[in-house]
């Protein structure tokens, strides 16, 4: 594929967009066999699918798709620290699905209406953005207002997730006619909504990202799990330098 | 309900079953059969359900260290198609009057049983694609008979299964023919990969004739309609000429044309091994039913919320 010519700003934000998609999906992935029941098994590798499509086409746009996501170490990763959080339980995965969800389907409405490079892929992906929060949407409502038990977990969820929701809001240079810290209102409000929905409580406004708190993840600033992700993920395509597969 | 009464009756729909097997014509849910008949057919649709199901295992073990994007995303595609046929069998196993949460307890438990190939570890890259080639391709040649299976539930099923195998066939193909023109350590791999998942794929088409006792009662239900013998010869006959397509070597110095059957003759299948895998006995059984009870209770929580808020929320459930 011949990708049209990116700003060198541009670039740094396909490569956003496209490790958000990459790890997220890569971590989905980790549940296949995994997932409590088999319609979630079908959907949770839904997800992930999606997402990998995603992240090929973003990544396609800054350069070759193998290349930029078996041959870059840690620290050259530009993907949310939120996304490359473990799966933890189900009620974990749910909570991170619901934060990254609903951010990406305000982000990427304005970015297939904004035109510039990433126009085409977001109105592509914006159905599917609208599946994976209607899906996060209804498991934190089964969950928040399931059991006391799956209410507690998902409590525990959304306070051990929270510290990582300020990222969202950082600016991302060359994601043209799109301002994350702009959709930081209109995410609260629906976050807040679902969780109020779920019977769950609300924890104060996401803090924000500073050198030693989260968010470091689009400087390629991560937290320690995302280096074992990423030797697992990458450890037989760097074992056979140059093979085709 | 009187005997004296309901006799005459059931003979004529005994007659009416074996009226429409004989017709090549389909039983549905609702119309009388034997109950051997149905009992027959929840084991062999719920074991087939479940063979879908731990069969996720082997090949999700390679998700997430797959070597190139593009083979990611099919292979968890064909993950989630193997829930997906999972979901289709166990329900057209509830279409018999059996339920998913009591075969899935059989399962657990060790009552059912689910396809002895599915207990060999996958060790290598190379082993995903063996699996495509080899595992799906004897699914492939076992499946594409019980599309004419006298069931309609199933027979529709497995309509449905066999697309979506035969894709997964070629994909699994087309993985080791990469491997197999790629560089020596990936042809190295691949052969490796062919070398131990030969012998297994031959045992997937069961014992042979003589020590297979309830073949004649399925064939004369017309829910089988091949012996394991004549699939097995058949899916040798098949392989050979796509094994040397591909370069690669099948681990049988028996293996050679005979001009007068036209087939090919193949070596001896260890039958201890194809047992002591059966029994329980073979390399993963005891992780691959781990890993599934544990994701069944680690999920009971879940399960219950979901039963808990459907109960608050009758409306709003509904998904």
């Amino acid at each position: 594929m011949t990708a049209p010519a990116l700003t060198e700003s541009e670039r740094e934000a396909a490569l956003a967009l496209g490790d958000d998609a990459l790890i997220l999906s890569h971590r989905l992935a980790e549940w296949a066999g995994h997932a409590p029941v088999l319609e979630e098994e079908v959907a949770l590798a839904n997800l992930a699918l999606d997402l990998l499509g995603q992240a090929r086409a973003l990544l396609s746009l800054a350069g070759d798709e193998d290349e930029l996501a078996f041959r870059r170490d840690a620290r050259d990763f530009r993907n949310l620290q939120l996304v490359e959080q473990p799966n933890g339980d189900f009620a974990h995965t749910v909570v991170r699905q619901l934060f990254h969800a609903t951010w990406q389907e305000l982000l990427y409405a304005q970015l297939a209406a904004g035109g510039g490079p990433f126009a085409a892929i977001a109105a592509h992906a914006a159905p599917e953005t609208r599946y994976h929060r209607d899906h996060a949407v209804t498991w934190t409502l089964r969950l928040g207002d399931g059991t006391a038990e799956s209410h507690a977990r998902t409590g525990r969820a959304v306070r051990a997730l929270w510290r990582f929701t300020g990222e969202l809001f950082e600016p991302v240079p060359g994601l043209a006619g799109t301002d994350p810290g702009g959709l930081r209102a209109a995410w609260t409000e629906r976050v807040t909504e679902t969780l109020r929905a779920a019977t769950l409580p609300v924890p104060e406004a996401p803090p924000p990202p500073t050198a030693w708190s989260a968010g470091g993840g689009r400087r390629g600033i991560h937290t320690e799990p995302f280096g074992r992700l990423l030797a697992e993920m990458q450890h037989l395509h760097r074992s056979h330098p140059g093979a085709a597969w | 309900m009187g005997t004296a009464v309901s006799a005459e009756p059931e003979r004529a729909r005994a007659e009416d079953f074996e009226r429409t097997i004989a017709a090549d014509e389909r039983i549905e849910p609702r119309d009388w059969m034997p109950d051997a008949y149905r009992a027959t057919l929840i084991r062999q649709i719920a074991q087939h359900a479940h063979s879908e199901i731990i069969g996720m295992q082997p090949e999700a073990n390679w998700i997430t260290r797959a070597p190139s994007l593009r083979r990611k995303a099919i292979l968890i595609a064909k993950v989630q198609d193997e829930a997906g046929h999972g979901l289709y069998l166990y329900g057209a196993a509830e279409t018999l009057g059996a339920s998913r949460a009591e075969l899935l307890g059989k399962l657990h438990t060790g009552r059912h049983k689910y396809s002895s190939i599915f207990n060999y570890p996958t060790l290598t890259w190379a082993d995903v694609g063996a699996i495509g080639w080899l595992v799906d391709g004897a699914a492939i040649t076992n499946q594409v008979p019980l599309c004419r299976c006298s069931y309609g539930p199933y027979a529709r099923a497995m309509v449905r299964i066999c697309k979506e195998e035969s894709f997964h066939q070629r994909q699994g193909y087309e993985l080791l023919h990469a491997l197999a023109r790629g560089t020596g350590a990936q042809r190295a791999m691949a052969q490796d990969a062919v070398d131990r998942w030969w012998w297994p794929s031959l045992m997937m088409f069961g014992p042979p004739d003589d020590a297979s006792p309830r073949t004649a009662q399925s064939m004369a239900w017309k829910i089988k309609r091949h012996t394991n013998d004549e699939l097995r010869q058949r899916f040798v006959d098949i392989c050979v000429p796509q094994a040397e397509a591909l370069g690669l070597t099948l681990p049988d110095r028996d293996l050679r044309w005979n001009e007068e059957r036209g087939h090919w003759d193949f070596g001896a299948v260890d039958w201890d091994e194809f047992r002591a895998v059966l029994a329980g006995e073979g390399p993963c059984n005891e992780q691959r039913l781990d890993q599934r009870r544990r994701a069944h209770e680690e999920g009971a929580w879940v399960r219950e919320a979901a039963a808990a808020y459907a109960a608050k929320h009758p409306a709003g459930a509904a998904r």
